[in-house]
């Protein structure tokens, strides 16, 4: 038996249900790839009817097939069998709406366009029978001339009659008539078709002359040379002059046409039915109720983020300490073993410990999104947001960003127009998240303890920097470097439904998923590189080696008891301390202290900050090495007001900076001019692989992260420099 | 001719023209918000933009200033 496989695209506007029924359809046998070039995800999956395997494309949901960008004319490229690599689909399924089959169907009309087969799949028809309307689908399939199959993708319903009916048209028909257009219009896209060598398809030429600004005309223009903008200008204007101006002839001739299609097909009730969702609306979009609503939303977000993954990513955390400690006792200390628990166990720890923070937050986002509130809380933000150059749909994506950049940049995914989200993107490091935090409870736990308000205030100020910068930032992006006319934000209030698990799950396991997988292994390979700065030179001037000496002393450390345990441990982490200073980082620290100096920092500080440019959390770690307090755990900074009794080795770290800050002849007097700059460094500072690993994804291109790194980096060195400069003369 | 931005809210109106850069016109008409329709505003942000209007069994999304481009008249 021969298997045959046929193309299929699918189709449809945002809102629809088109993952819904792309699941349906191809159940688990999905696969997520990357068209070349642009931002859009390819999700292709299989289904199969009777012997015959369908390959089913999910396309971006969309409104037309007029594309402005080169994200949008993907689709297009797709449908006509312009993308390497991928044929041309056989047959187009045109997913639409039962409740407003109008201003659906107008996509659908473009896609009859193409000249290839279209099938009709009328979802909601469930809904559509609670609004109390009433179609006539054998007659609307003899109106519109196309197969016509009423589904229910969320139950599955009607999925055989939609496969059978894809399977029937790849063999039969050579596609619809599509959609008369006056006769001026055709003259002119034949007249344009000729000129270009009659080499460019009908529908192409059709799209040159209805979009103005379109993309499918920059594409052309760079085949063709530079008359054909002229050349289609002069056209548009000899349109104009008989009564078929652009792009209102389109939407005329569309919708006139589908008006005389669906007429007598659709039977509406007299009095439009008040749904329970346009209650909800009215509620969720109201002045006082609404925003309410919004706030207490937010901070459950926000609280999911922070509060649900943290057991998550302690477990994680213990995991990785539990596997290096296994590790540590089963082998000899050296190189390999070194490499393989500080390096390798950390790097992947440091990359799964971000899947809760992620999958939490998409799963919140997918929630939000397939009931229909994210548009809601665009519409409520968008003023606010539109301030600072941006639109609604930012809010949500900087809000995770105090969480965690990383998920908050994947959830720019949102925001449609290219350059917002590339300025969301860009601003969204440097909102303080919480990898921050541990830096901000030594420091000001040490410094600026004292009055009781001070603390307080000082980490509110922390916040505030982030929250007052990023909208400076993307202001000035969105007049410079990302500048360009107002994009259109026309969004759908979509209706509101109750979200289904399966996507849910779905959404939140693929945000996983890809991160692991495509963020992953720069995260790893960058951890192995800090780590190998900071092990070698690993020999001491007598021969031995540093990592197996401290080890050693270690060992008699954990066997002796009393002062002489306290003696051992001083001397394996003064050890310590000594080759992680002359490590290579520790030498590069060293000779970089001219450029710390203005900072107000000495090497020590400098060779800290930059051992945390992989990840900002390990500071406090790298600050207990050089002060030769051993390797101090993050964690036990911030628990450190919980400790009884003896004092915890966060505060023994803080109090042994401060000693020495005091004790140095240059810093002792000006050292909380000195921690406000690190701290204001740390703000400021892009200081994570991960951020920039996701922004290389999410943009598809090394010179974002490269920009974000090199503009972060400035900003906080500036910032650092000012800010310890103004302390100093206020000291005195 | 009032523009639709300056409609209160649940007031009916009916399309007489969209104009304005092209991107927002064809965005516009692609939803179905084209002269001779039925409109009306059904809600504003609560800093008094966007607004959200229903047109032609569609709820959108408007800023002021995109709604300025659409000229309607009040229906009785």
């Amino acid at each position: 038996m021969i298997t045959r496989t046929l193309t299929v695209a699918l189709v449809g506007n945002p809102n629809t249900g088109k993952s819904t029924l792309f699941n349906a359809l191809t159940g688990l046998r999905q696969h997520v790839g990357n068209y070349p070039g642009v931002t859009v995800e390819k999700k292709s999956g299989t289904a199969r009817v009777g012997e015959m395997d369908l390959r089913v494309i999910d396309l971006p949901g969309t409104y037309s097939l007029a594309p402005r960008s080169p994200d949008e004319m993907v689709s297009v490229d797709l449908l006509l069998g312009h993308v390497k690599g991928e044929g041309r689909p056989d047959v187009v399924i045109s997913l639409v709406d039962a409740t407003n089959l109008e201003r659906h169907l107008y996509l659908t009309t473009q896609l009859m366009d193409l000249g290839m087969p279209v099938v009709l799949a009328v979802n909601l028809v469930d809904l559509a029978s609670k609004h109390k309307l009433v179609i006539d689908f054998p007659q609307l399939e003899r109106k519109l001339g196309i197969p016509v199959v009423p589904i229910q993708a969320n139950r599955g319903i009607g999925l055989e009659a939609l496969k059978a009916a894809v399977a029937r048209s790849a063999e039969t028909s050579p596609g619809p008539e599509g959609v008369p257009f006056p006769e001026p219009f055709r003259h002119e896209v034949e007249a344009l078709g000729k000129s270009l060598g009659g080499e460019v398809e009908p529908f192409l030429l059709e799209r040159v002359l209805l979009d103005i600004g379109g993309y499918t005309e920059k594409q052309l223009a760079g085949r063709f040379g530079d008359a054909l903008p002229t050349r289609v200008a002069e056209a548009r204007s000899r349109l104009a002059a008989t009564g078929c101006p652009v792009p209102a002839v389109e939407a005329k001739t569309r919708y006139a046409w589908i008006r005389q299609a669906v007429a007598g097909c659709v039977t509406r009730p007299g009095q439009r039915v008040v749904t329970w969702g346009d209650r909800l609306d009215r509620v969720f979009t109201h002045k006082v109720w609404g925003t309410l609503i919004f706030l207490v939303l937010m901070f459950a977000v926000f609280e999911a983020i922070f509060v649900f993954a943290k057991p998550l990513m302690d477990l994680i955390d213990s995991g990785r300490g539990w596997l290096a400690d296994g590790l540590r006792a089963n082998m000899e200390s050296g190189p390999l073993r070194s490499l393989l628990s500080d390096g390798v166990i950390k790097g992947v720890g440091a990359v799964l410990v971000f899947l809760p923070q992620i999958m939490i937050l998409f799963a919140v986002i997918a929630v939000l999104e397939d009931c229909g509130y994210m548009a809601r809380a665009a519409f409520l933000m968008d003023k606010l947001m539109s301030k600072c150059g941006l639109n609604g749909k930012s809010f949500i994506p900087l809000l995770s960003s105090v969480a965690c950049a990383v998920p908050g940049i994947m959830a720019t995914r949102v925001i449609e127009n290219r350059r917002d989200r590339l300025a969301t993107i860009l601003v969204a490091p440097l909102m303080s998240c919480s990898a921050r935090l541990p830096l901000y409870m030594l420091l000001i736990g040490t410094f600026l303890s004292d009055p009781w308000w001070l603390p307080g205030l000082a980490l509110f100020g922390m916040y505030m920097i982030g929250f007052v910068t990023a909208p400076l930032v993307a202001l000035v992006l969105k007049r410079t470097l990302l500048r360009g006319e107002t994009p259109v934000f026309v969004m759908e209030m979509p209706a509101f439904k109750v979200p289904q698990l399966r996507a849910v799950l779905r959404r939140t396991v693929d945000a996983g998923w890809a991160f692991v997988y495509r963020a992953g292994t720069l995260i790893l390979a960058s951890m192995v590189v800090i780590w190998a700065l900071l092990y070698f030179p690993s020999t001491m001037s007598d021969g031995r080696s540093y990592d197996v000496v401290t080890e050693e002393l270690r060992e008699q450390a954990d066997k002796a008891s009393g002062e002489e345990k306290e003696a051992k441990d001083r001397e394996a982490n003064e050890l310590y301390g000594e080759w992680k200073r002359q490590s290579a980082l520790g030498q590069v620290g060293q000779s970089l202290e001219p450029v710390f100096r203005p900072l107000g920092w000495d090497w020590k500080i400098g060779m800290s900050a930059l051992a945390s440019f992989p990840a900002r959390e390990v500071i406090v770690g790298t600050l207990g090495i050089v002060y030769n307090q051993g390797e101090v755990d993050a964690k036990e900074v911030l628990e450190r007001g919980e400790a009884e009794g003896e004092p915890s080795a966060g505060s023994r770290l803080g109090k042994t900076i401060q000693d020495e800050w005091s004790n140095d002849p240059r810093m002792g007097k000006y050292r909380v001019p000195v921690a406000l700059s690190l701290l204001v460094f740390f703000a400021l500072c892009c200081q994570c692989a991960s951020t920039l690993a996701v922004i290389r994804r999410e943009t598809r291109s090394w010179a974002w992260p490269a920009f974000t790194f090199a503009y972060m980096t400035t900003l906080a060195y500036l910032g650092a420099l000012v800010t310890f400069q103004v302390g100093r003369w206020i000291v005195g | 001719m009032p523009t639709l931005d300056q409609v209160i809210a649940g007031r009916p109106c009916r399309i007489e023209s969209v104009s304005g850069p092209a991107t927002l016109v064809q965005r516009l008409l692609e939803l179905g918000v084209m002269a001779g329709e039925d409109v009306t505003v059904v809600n504003k942000a609560p800093l008094g933009d966007p607004i959200e209007i229903e047109c032609a069994l569609t709820r959108l999304s408007l800023r002021k200033s995109e709604a300025a481009h659409v000229q309607v008249t009040l229906s009785d």
